[in-house]
């Protein structure tokens, strides 16, 4: 590839460029901007909403109206930014789009963080009155208790097509029909909780309206909670939720929140709160040992992480087969869920189980639906954890608190599962369980200490990394993924013989839960997801311990109550099964 | 009818993705066979293409066939009617000849399929004859100059032919 730097003129100043895929990344490089609905730096471009247009200047003088989504970067162009003309058809556009959509704006939820409503805003769009108006409405579909689709919202821009098809492989969204009638649904309609939906979230986290949202029924009923004096409510927060949420306030993204989140949620109401960290620890202490009684007495290899709810749906549904590769080890929110159960009322006096509800805040729309799972039943018939609230949702539960969170002075969270090592909070990114586990691992089989904790090939943002380890002797072989597009090829790798790695980590974010769904909107900048990544790298790096297993609390757990990892008691709170689902989705057709 | 006669058989289905070596790129000559065996694209065999195709989703097959005019989500008659209401055809009466047809069939408001399965109904923009207006197509044998009366003749003819009457 040619790396010649040539120019070109953008509103009369010269602009360089090389291998840009687009004339809108020379226009942002360059610190300027131009509206758009349907792009995203992460996806393909796909030109379908018109708002990216610009006049584009010749030198033989002739002059073109083009979408610089699509339009390659071409040496000695004059590219104008806001002509008459250009601006007439972006209200156009906005007027035709606006006559076609549901403008109930007030009560949607995203309403203030809109693209639609906030150019609507910019462009000064008053009527569009005299346009065809949208007659009939179609059903909202709320079946699924992680993602709303409000098609009387879309405006077929098609963002979370690719993000289903590009990032997960998926495709349970697509176009149906054509022309006026063109919708984006799942197959012939069907609810998404009947698809083979993940739960991802990423189409809603691409979505510029309001047509793909988080399902957050729940706040009502955590509030209700909160306010009930019979409930003693307790709180976990998840690791990617510290470096993200300040985005809601003004923060710059990879600032690490913690302590204001723990203050935060106390004056929200929460009576304890807990740092889902601590479980990350104890995911480690559980999923390394785990993984060296494989290693060590020929059990399946290899391992998959079990983290992700995303990941483990996939696998449920589109692998049965391969599920005695996944980690029996529940999730850090799982895990939490039930050391909060079992043990809470054993330290706090006035919290029994039946007045006690758990709620968690994740960066992920899937967590909801891992919440709900049949394995995380207890012998009353209720789930471990009542309720899952997103980062979003969080935020806005802070904001209709009236708590000014940028000045909020922070605080220590609840003991005894409050303190969490850099092991822990690395489990954010894409890479971090595996790192974490390692540090473990390393320890655990050469019974040396661990000097430089740090493994560089396991982190940044690429899609696939593969790290080799030499536990002292041991060599093993790390193979990390993120996005299930990725993890499908490594399912195939495995069935045709070929992987020679012995533990699989998957995220099916890209670059990990710190992108996750349920993560302030960050569609439009690539960058903020390597900032969070940095912002719990720093975390790591800043804190005193970096070793699960150096966790005071940690020990003291298995101490007083777990014993040692993977013990008769650890089992039966820490680990889980998981089941065949293929039947529960229409994909299991003709089987 | 029997359970067993109203399921899809897969291996039928099996057949035809085994014919295009599973490839996505044809996806529309597989769709094509398939209404060809049933006369129209059932859900389930929409849904086992994208399950077993590689690169392709269920979603992504029912976008496909609902885009194509072609493709019909409904089950098609044994005699597939085209009425041709182009503006040639249109204007030297197209429109008695389809009431004609719908009178005949019983077809209600809506209706494109008779009750029996034996007749199905579609209207087509033009189908290059314009010579021959008004111009009806039954299952490719194309029947030129319609009157209401002609294309009732032709139906009994057929009806006839099933053993009704």
């Amino acid at each position: 590839m040619s790396e010649d730097k040539k120019t070109l003129i953008i509103e009369g100043k010269e602009v360089e460029f090389t291998n840009e895929a687009n004339l809108l990344e020379v226009i942002r490089k360059a610190g300027m901007n131009v509206p758009t609905l349907c792009y995203r730096p992460d996806l393909t471009s796909f030109g379908a909403c018109r708002m990216c247009v610009v006049e584009v200047e010749y030198p033989n003088g002739r002059k073109m109206i083009n979408s610089s989504c699509t339009m390659p970067p071409e040496a000695g162009i004059k590219v104008h930014l806001n002509t008459e003309k250009v601006r007439k058809i972006r209200k156009m556009v906005l007027e035709l789009l606006l006559a076609n959509h549901d403008r109930e704006c007030t009560t949607c939820d995203k309403s203030g963080n809109c693209e639609l409503q906030r150019y609507a805003e910019e462009y000064g769009i008053k009527k569009v009155k005299q346009y065809a108006q949208r007659e009939v409405m179609a059903p909202i579909d709320d079946s699924s208790c992680a993602l709303v689709r409000d098609n009387n919202k879309c405006i077929l821009c098609g963002a979370c097509v690719r993000a289903c098809d590009e990032h997960q492989g998926l495709q349970v969204l697509g176009f149906a029909n054509r022309g006026s009638k063109t919708v984006v649904e799942p197959m012939a309609g069907k609810e998404l909780a009947k698809s083979e939906c993940i739960n991802c979230g990423q189409c809603a986290a691409v979505c510029p309206t309001g047509a793909l949202t988080i399902n957050s029924t729940q706040l009502d009923d955590v509030w209700n909670a909160i306010t009930n004096p019979e409930k003693k409510v307790v709180v976990q927060f998840a690791p990617s939720v510290r470096v993200a949420i300040g985005e809601m306030f003004g923060l710059e993204p990879g600032v690490n929140s913690t302590k204001k989140i723990n203050a935060a949620l106390r004056k929200i109401g929460f009576d304890l709160v807990f740092d889902t960290n601590f479980s990350a620890d104890l995911t480690i202490m559980e999923e390394a040992h785990e993984f060296i009684d494989r290693l060590q007495n020929g059990g399946k290899l290899p391992l998959f992480t079990s983290c992700c709810p995303g990941w483990v749906r996939f696998l449920e549904l589109q692998h049965p087969d391969m599920l005695d590769h996944l980690s029996s080890c529940k999730s850090p929110q799982g895990m939490m869920g039930a050391i909060i159960r079992e043990y809470v009322p054993k330290y706090y006096e006035d919290i029994k189980s039946e007045n006690l509800v758990s709620v968690s805040i994740m960066p992920c729309t899937a967590k909801k639906y891992e919440a709900k799972r049949e394995q995380f039943k207890m012998a009353d018939g209720r789930q471990e954890i009542d309720y899952v609230l997103t980062t979003q949702e969080l935020g806005r539960m802070i904001k209709g608190a009236g708590i000014d969170f940028k000045t909020l002075e922070g605080e220590e969270p609840d003991s005894p599962f409050g303190k969490y090592t850099g092991a822990g909070t690395i489990f954010g990114v894409s890479g971090g369980v595996a790192e974490a586990a390692a540090r473990t691992a390393y320890e655990v089989v050469t019974g040396e200490t661990l000097q430089n904790v740090v493994i560089d090939d396991m982190r940044g943002t690429k899609r696939v990394k593969t790290v080799e380890l030499d536990l002292k002797g041991t060599k093993i072989k790390v193979k990390i993924v993120n996005t299930l597009r990725e993890a499908e090829k490594c399912m195939r790798e495995i069935k045709e013989g070929k992987a020679d790695y012995q533990l699989l980590e998957v995220m099916a974010c890209p670059g990990g839960c710190i992108n996750g769904g349920g993560q302030p909107q960050s569609c439009n900048d690539s960058n903020i997801k390597e900032l969070r990544a940095k912002g719990l790298y720093k975390d790591d790096e800043t804190g005193e311990l970096r070793k699960s297993h150096e966790n005071p609390e940690i020990k003291d757990l298995y101490a007083k109550h777990l014993e040692k990892p993977n013990s008769h008691k650890a089992h039966e709170l820490l680990h889980t099964t998981y089941v065949n689902k293929r039947n529960d989705c229409y994909i299991s057709v003709g089987e | 009818m029997t359970e067993t006669s109203t399921k899809l058989d897969f291996r039928v289905l099996d057949e035809i993705l085994e014919t295009y070596e599973y490839k996505k790129s044809y996806l529309i000559a597989m769709l094509q066979k398939v209404q060809e065996v049933y006369r129209y694209l059932p859900e389930e065999a929409m849904t086992y293409i994208g399950e077993k195709v590689d690169g392709l989703s269920p979603a992504t097959v029912y976008g496909v066939a609902t885009f194509y005019a072609q493709f019909s989500l409904e089950p098609k008659g044994k005699y597939e009617i085209k009425v041709c209401d182009g503006t040639a055809c249109h204007v030297r009466g197209s429109m008695p000849v389809l009431n004609a047809i719908r009178n005949k069939l019983n077809l209600k408001e809506g209706q494109t399929t008779c009750d029996n399965g034996l007749f199905s109904l579609e209207i087509v923009s033009c189908l290059g004859a314009c010579g021959l207006a008004p111009v009806c197509v039954i299952n490719d044998k194309v029947y030129p100059q319609m009157t209401s009366d002609a294309i009732s003749m032709i139906l009994d003819t057929l009806m006839k032919e099933e053993g009704l009457n």
